[in-house]
C-alpha cells in the first residue's frame, strides 16, 4: 500500500468512527505512568513518528537517545538508554505515557515531557527566550505523540 | 507499586547510562600551556573542587577540556586566539579620550595592567554600596558618573572588547571569588537560581552541567559549564561572548523565558557560577565553538 492510500484508507477510517475527539494534555488519564487509550484516534504513522524524532525543533528524541536502527541520523546523543529493544521492555501504553510525560514514570529525570502545558517555571515562547504570548502548546502534537509510539512498538529486541 | 516501578526503572536505566557514557564521558586528558608575549604559561584547567561542591563533584574542569583538538589548540597560541584582536580594540578604546571632557580610562587609571586581579575575584559585593558588581558593573560606572557618556550596552561591543582587556590582566590568576559575608546572600540566591529547573523542558543549569557533564547531548559535548574562560570566543558567533549573554543562551534553549544581562538573577547566577570554578586559573580570553 503506497503512503498515500494508506492516508487517505486512515482518513476513511476516521470519517468512519463517531467523532473520537483528541484528548488535550491537561485531560489524559495517566495510570502508573501509563496511558491506555490512543490520544487521537487515529493511528499513528512509524515514518511520520522517524521525523519527529530525528528533528531537531520536534522531538529530537536523538538530543539523548543512540538510535541504532537509524544509523544515518548524525550525532545521536548519549545522556538516556539507547532505544533499541525499547518495545520488549515496554507495552504501547506504558510508552505513550513515557513519550507524553515521562516524569510519571521515572521521577525527576531529565527527559521532557512532550504533552504537558502547565506546571512550569518561567516557561518561554518555544525557543524565542521570551514570554508566551498566548497559552501554550504541548512540544507535541497528540498526533505526533501517536505517531512516535507507532515506531517506538517496532523497536523489539 | 509505582514507586517501585521507579526505582527499577530508575536503577537500570542508570547502569545504562553508566554503559554509554564510559566511552567517551570523560573530559580531554590535556594541558593548557600558552605561547604569549610573555612566554609561555600553563593554566589550571583542572582541580579539586571548592569545599562547596565536593557533595557533588570531586573535581572541576575548565571547558577547554570538552572542545576539539583544532579548537584547544586556538587557545595555546595568542597567535591563533582570534580573541585576542578583540583585545587590542579594548585596549584602543582604554587609551581614547572618549569622555565628554575628554577623559580617558587609561587617564585614571594608566595601563590596563592596574586592573591585574580583578577578573579573578568579580563579581563582588562593593564594600561601600553593598551591591553585587560585576566588571561590567563597574566599567558601566565610570562611563556614565565619571565621563559623562551614555550607558554603554552590557553586551554591545565597547562593553566586551574592555571586558577582555581587563579580562587578559588576570589570566592565570587562580579564580577565588567570596561567597561568604556579605556575597552569601547573593550567593545563595544564585545557586537557587541554578537548581532551578526552568522552561518548557524543565531542565536547571545541574541538569545539563552537573549531571550530564561528560555526556553529549546530540553533537554537544556537556562541560561543567564553567566560567573561568569567559569572556570566550565563540566560533560559532565569530565574536567575543560573555558569561551573562552564555546564560542567556543556555536559558533560552530549555523553551524558557530567560533572564536578562544584568539582571539581579544574572548577577547572582555569575557569582554561583564562578564560585564553582574558584580554584581553576582565569583563562583571560578562551576560544570556544
Ligand atoms: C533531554 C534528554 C532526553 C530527550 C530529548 C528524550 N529523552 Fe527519553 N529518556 C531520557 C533519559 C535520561 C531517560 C532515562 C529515564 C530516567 O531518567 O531514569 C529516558 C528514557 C526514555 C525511554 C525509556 C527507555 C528505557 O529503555 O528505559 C523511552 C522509551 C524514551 N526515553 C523515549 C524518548 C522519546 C521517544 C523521545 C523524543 C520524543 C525522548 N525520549 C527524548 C532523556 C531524554
Ligand atoms: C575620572 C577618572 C576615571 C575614569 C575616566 C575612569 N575611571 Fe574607572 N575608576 C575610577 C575610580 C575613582 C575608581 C574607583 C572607584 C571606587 O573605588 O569606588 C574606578 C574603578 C574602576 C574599576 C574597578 C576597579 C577595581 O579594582 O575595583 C574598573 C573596572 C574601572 N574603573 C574601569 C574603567 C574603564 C574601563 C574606564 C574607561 C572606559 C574607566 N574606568 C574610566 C576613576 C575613573
Ligand atoms: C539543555 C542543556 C543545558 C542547560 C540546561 C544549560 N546549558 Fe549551559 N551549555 C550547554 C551546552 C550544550 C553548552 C556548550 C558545550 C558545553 O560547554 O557544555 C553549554 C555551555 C555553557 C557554558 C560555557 C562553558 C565554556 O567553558 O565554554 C556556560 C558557562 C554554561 N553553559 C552555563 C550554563 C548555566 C549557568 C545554565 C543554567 C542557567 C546552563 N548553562 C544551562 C547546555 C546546557
Amino acid at each position: 500500500m503506497t503512503r498515500q492510500l494508506m492516508l487517505v484508507t486512515l482518513a476513511a477510517m476516521a470519517a468512519a468512527t463517531p467523532a473520537i475527539s483528541e484528548i488535550a494534555p491537561t485531560a489524559v488519564a495517566y495510570t502508573e505512568g501509563k496511558i491506555s487509550e490512543s490520544l487521537t484516534g487515529t493511528p499513528g504513522d512509524p515514518v511520520a513518528g522517524v521525523k519527529v524524532m530525528t528533528t531537531n525543533a520536534l522531538g529530537n528524541c536523538v538530543a539523548c537517545h543512540v538510535i541504532g536502527a537509524l544509523p544515518d541520523v548524525p550525532f545521536q546523543g548519549n545522556i538516556g538508554p539507547a532505544l533499541d529493544g525499547v518495545a520488549s521492555r515496554y507495552d504501547e501504553a506504558q510508552l505513550r505515557g513515557i513519550v507524553a510525560n515521562s516524569k510519571l514514570t521515572f521521577e525527576g529525570t531529565f527527559m521532557p515531557a512532550f504533552y504537558k502545558t502547565d506546571g512550569f517555571v518561567r516557561p518561554g515562547n518555544a525557543y524565542t527566550g521570551k514570554a508566551p504570548e498566548s497559552e501554550l502548546t504541548p512540544i507535541l502534537t497528540a498526533q505526533q505523540i501517536e505517531d512516535v509510539v507507532a515506531y517506538l512498538v517496532t523497536l523489539k529486541e | 507499586m509505582q514507586k517501585q516501578m521507579i526505582k527499577t526503572l530508575a536503577a537500570s536505566a542508570a547502569f545504562g547510562l553508566a554503559l554509554t557514557g564510559m566511552a567517551m564521558s570523560t573530559p580531554v586528558d590535556d594541558k593548557l600551556v600558552i605561547e604569549g608575549e610573555e612566554g609561555t604559561i600553563e593554566l589550571v584547567t583542572s582541580t579539586k573542587a571548592p569545599e562547596h561542591l565536593q557533595e557533588v563533584m570531586d573535581t572541576i574542569y575548565s571547558g577547554w577540556h570538552y572542545r576539539e583538538d583544532d579548537t584547544r589548540s586556538m587557545q595555546m597560541d595568542d597567535f591563533d586566539n582570534p580573541a585576542m584582536v578583540f583585545v587590542d580594540r579594548g585596549r584602543d578604546l582604554w587609551n581614547a579620550a572618549i569622555g565628554k571632557n575628554g577623559e580617558s580610562c587609561a587617564g585614571c587609571h594608566n595601563g590596563p595592567e592596574s586592573m591585574k586581579g580583578l577578573r579573578a575575584v568579580t563579581p563582588r559585593v562593593d564594600a561601600k554600596t553593598g551591591k553585587l558588581m560585576t566588571i561590567e558593573n563597574y566599567v558601566d560606572a565610570c562611563v556614565t558618573e565619571r565621563m559623562g557618556l551614555e550607558a554603554w550596552g552590557w553586551t554591545g561591543d565597547k562593553m566586551k572588547d574592555t571586558l577582555a582587556l581587563i579580562s587578559m590582566q588576570s589570566r592565570g590568576e587562580i579564580v577565588n571569588v567570596a561567597i561568604d559575608g556579605p556575597a552569601a546572600p547573593f550567593w545563595e540566591k544564585g545557586k537557587e537560581v541554578y537548581y532551578t529547573r526552568y522552561g518548557q523542558l524543565e531542565m536547571s543549569c545541574a541538569s545539563c552541567h552537573e549531571e550530564n557533564q561528560g555526556l553529549f547531548i546530540r553533537s554537544d559535548h556537556l562541560s561543567q559549564g564553567q566560567i573561568n574562560g569567559f569572556p570566550t570566543y565563540r566560533l560559532k558567533d565569530a565574536g567575543i561572548l560573555s558569561a551573562q549573554q552564555r546564560f542567556v543562551g543556555c536559558v533560552r534553549d530549555t523553551r524558557a523565558e530567560t533572564f536578562k544581562p544584568n539582571s539581579d538573577e544574572f548577577k547572582a547566577l555569575e557569582l554561583y557560577v564562578a564560585s564553582r570554578g574558584n580554584g581553576l586559573s582565569v583563562e583571560g580570553v578562551s576560544v570556544r565553538h
